[in-house]
């Protein structure tokens, strides 16, 4: 309870401190500016150069190993020398599945950008539900508890059923796949929201919808958050494997196709555009939830 | 002067009840309290303050007896018994200014244009001289700040009857004081009717008209009830050494140290 007066004692007293002093430092202050970007160079450096030495020497042992005839494995330069095409027009489109890598990759990320908003709006709301309403949870937790438990995978064959359509059941899988720890977490927010915010809404007498908004979500928002980055996570899992089974455009058939026609190297740029995606997803959502939370989370 | 009962606390009891354990916290509690009339209700910790003042705002239903406001029962929370919260309870997500506009918007919806609340509002955090921080948020200002913008939020919805719940316990000496002065100049200025709850003796024998003395817990009344008989406006340094606050004050010593000692590790 004392770290944020601490806190907010000393964000006044800084800038007193420095009113005084700010005169003399005016004049030097100017030089030090190639400094700075020399001290930002170096950090970049420091953060940069390790998993670069460390890649490095992964790819030289790659290499050593799977050189030697006869290996399963490709090493990397093969993998280079065949993806080179790939790599370097990722937007050719000969019809059908014969596309580049940029059409794959945008036709998943279209899956899950449809599916995983479906599972924001509906975890969100599902989540305030349970985490408000004593009778909800008793109700739909031990449901959800169960349910979430439940393979993406396993969703498949029912949702292609109840669709008849391969698109909608793999944005189908998507939902069911990420919604369940954007409700789990909505629901830990929502029950965490200290007694005086809603004893200040209780006085103001805000009516639920103002409450939802003006209290609920902006209190809840770093759970919420938390629930939307495991959730933009299991989507991106779930949708590779799905879009093994369902075929069309997509970089889940795309690994799949080149399984079947033994194009190795295909398979291994495949996996690293899907990391180097699944991670800028994680990112994303890590960002916009900074910015939107940094108001709770500074307290 | 009239002495009608503007907020009238009439035979209230209150009882917590957990399983099978029942405790009893509050017992025939009877207070009036004048328009206009600033009263502070001290006692030691955990005898049951907190929970009369929530009582009093609605956030807490008594098991027996009920709150006549102007005669008329109130028994759900509302901005005509705006709060001051002990730990201020700003919402850290909206700036200063935005945390008085959240109660002003409800309350003067229909009353009041937008540009005139928007006016209210600044009235209010000029008032307690908070105007200059109106875009920070309320992790960025000091603990008596925050505990001013908290009193702003609260006057700026108008009550009729203003509570406190401790107001000032969380601030350093110095800055107690000063609050301290500003309160009373609000009630100088603008008349409230304010319930106050507090552990200090110089505050309330300062602050009050008069003051209430609850028993220990469990099953706390009220002891006692001191007129304190200064005239107002209060200067801090003249009281000091003046006769009737020392006795005022003495009173209440004698009360909480001697007849209801503190007998119960806090
Ligand atoms: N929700 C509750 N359930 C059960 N007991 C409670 C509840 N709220 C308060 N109590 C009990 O009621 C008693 C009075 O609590 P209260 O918070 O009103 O004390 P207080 O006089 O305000 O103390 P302090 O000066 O420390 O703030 C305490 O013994 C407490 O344990
Ligand atoms: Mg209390």
């Amino acid at each position: 309870m004392s770290m944020p007066a601490m806190k907010s004692e000393a964000a006044v007293a800084a800038p007193a401190a420095s009113a005084p002093a700010e005169i003399v430092t005016m004049t030097p202050k100017r030089a030090p500016v190639a400094e700075k970007y020399l001290k930002m160079a170096k950090d970049a450096a420091v953060r940069v150069i390790p998993p670069l030495i460390v890649l490095a020497l992964l790819l030289l042992f790659w290499e050593l190993v799977c050189r030697r005839a006869g290996s399963a494995l490709p090493p990397p330069s093969r993998v280079f020398k065949e993806t080179k095409e790939l790599i370097f027009d990722p937007f050719f489109d000969r019809g059908g599945i014969d596309k580049g890598l940029f059409w794959h990759l945008s036709a998943s990320l279209q899956r899950v950008a449809f599916g995983f908003s479906l599972a924001a709006v509906a975890g969100v709301a599902l989540g305030t539900l349970v985490g408000q309403s004593v009778w909800a949870m008793r109700g739909l937790d031990p449901l959800f508890q169960v349910l979430r438990t439940i393979p993406p995978l396993a969703w498949l064959p029912l949702s292609l059923a109840a669709f008849r359509d391969g698109q909608p059941s793999a944005i189908f899988v998507i939902f069911i796949t990420s919604v369940w720890p954007i409700i789990i977490n909505t629901a830990v927010g929502i029950r965490n929201i200290p007694q005086d915010y809603r004893n200040v809404a209780a006085v103001v007498q805000l009516n639920p919808l103002e409450f939802f908004g003006k209290i609920m979500v902006p209190a809840a928002a770093p759970y919420i958050f938390t629930g939307l980055r495991i959730g933009i996570g299991l989507s991106w899992l779930a949708i590779v494997a799905a879009e093994m089974l369902i075929g069309g455009v997509g970089i889940g058939f795309f690994i799949w196709d080149a399984w079947n026609s033994s194009h190795i190297s295909e398979i291994i740029l495949a996996l690293f555009y899907v990391g180097i995606i699944g991670f800028l997803l994680d990112r994303m959502i890590a960002i916009v939830g900074k910015f939107v939370t940094r108001g709770t989370a500074a307290n | 002067m009239t002495t009608q009962p503007y907020l009238k606390l009439d035979h209230i009891d209150k009882t917590f009840t957990r399983g099978n354990a029942t405790t009893e916290v509050l017992k025939d509690i009877n207070l009036t309290i004048e328009k206009g009339q600033y009263v502070s209700i001290i006692g030691h910790s955990g005898c049951g303050k907190s929970t009369l003042l929530n009582i009093v705002a609605g956030l807490t239903n008594a098991t027996q007896g009920g709150v006549l406001l102007e005669n008329r029962e109130v028994n759900s929370p509302g901005p005509d018994r705006a709060v001051v919260f002990q730990n201020h309870s700003l919402l850290p997500w909206l700036t200063v200014y935005e945390n008085v506009k959240l109660g002003v918007d409800k309350v003067f919806s229909s009353t009041k244009t937008r540009a005139e609340r928007d006016a209210w509002v600044m009235h209010n955090l000029n008032l307690v001289q908070m105007a200059h921080a109106k875009d920070k948020r309320p992790a960025e200002i000091s603990g008596g700040m925050k505990q001013r913008v908290g009193i702003a939020r609260a006057l700026a919805m108008e009550p009729k009857v203003l509570l406190l719940d401790e107001p000032f316990g969380a601030l350093d000496a110095l800055t107690r004081a000063h609050l301290q002065d500003s309160v009373m100049a609000l009630h100088q200025k603008l008349g409230n009717t304010i319930l106050m709850i507090t552990h200090d003796v110089d505050e309330a024998v300062l602050l009050s008209d008069r003051i209430v003395m609850m028993t220990n817990g469990p099953s706390a009344r009220i002891g006692e009830v001191l007129e304190v008989p200064l005239p107002r406006p209060r200067k801090r340094l003249e009281l000091a050494t003046n006769a009737s606050y020392l006795k005022c004050r003495q009173r209440v010593l004698e009360f909480l140290y001697e007849r209801h000692r503190f007998v119960e590790a806090a």
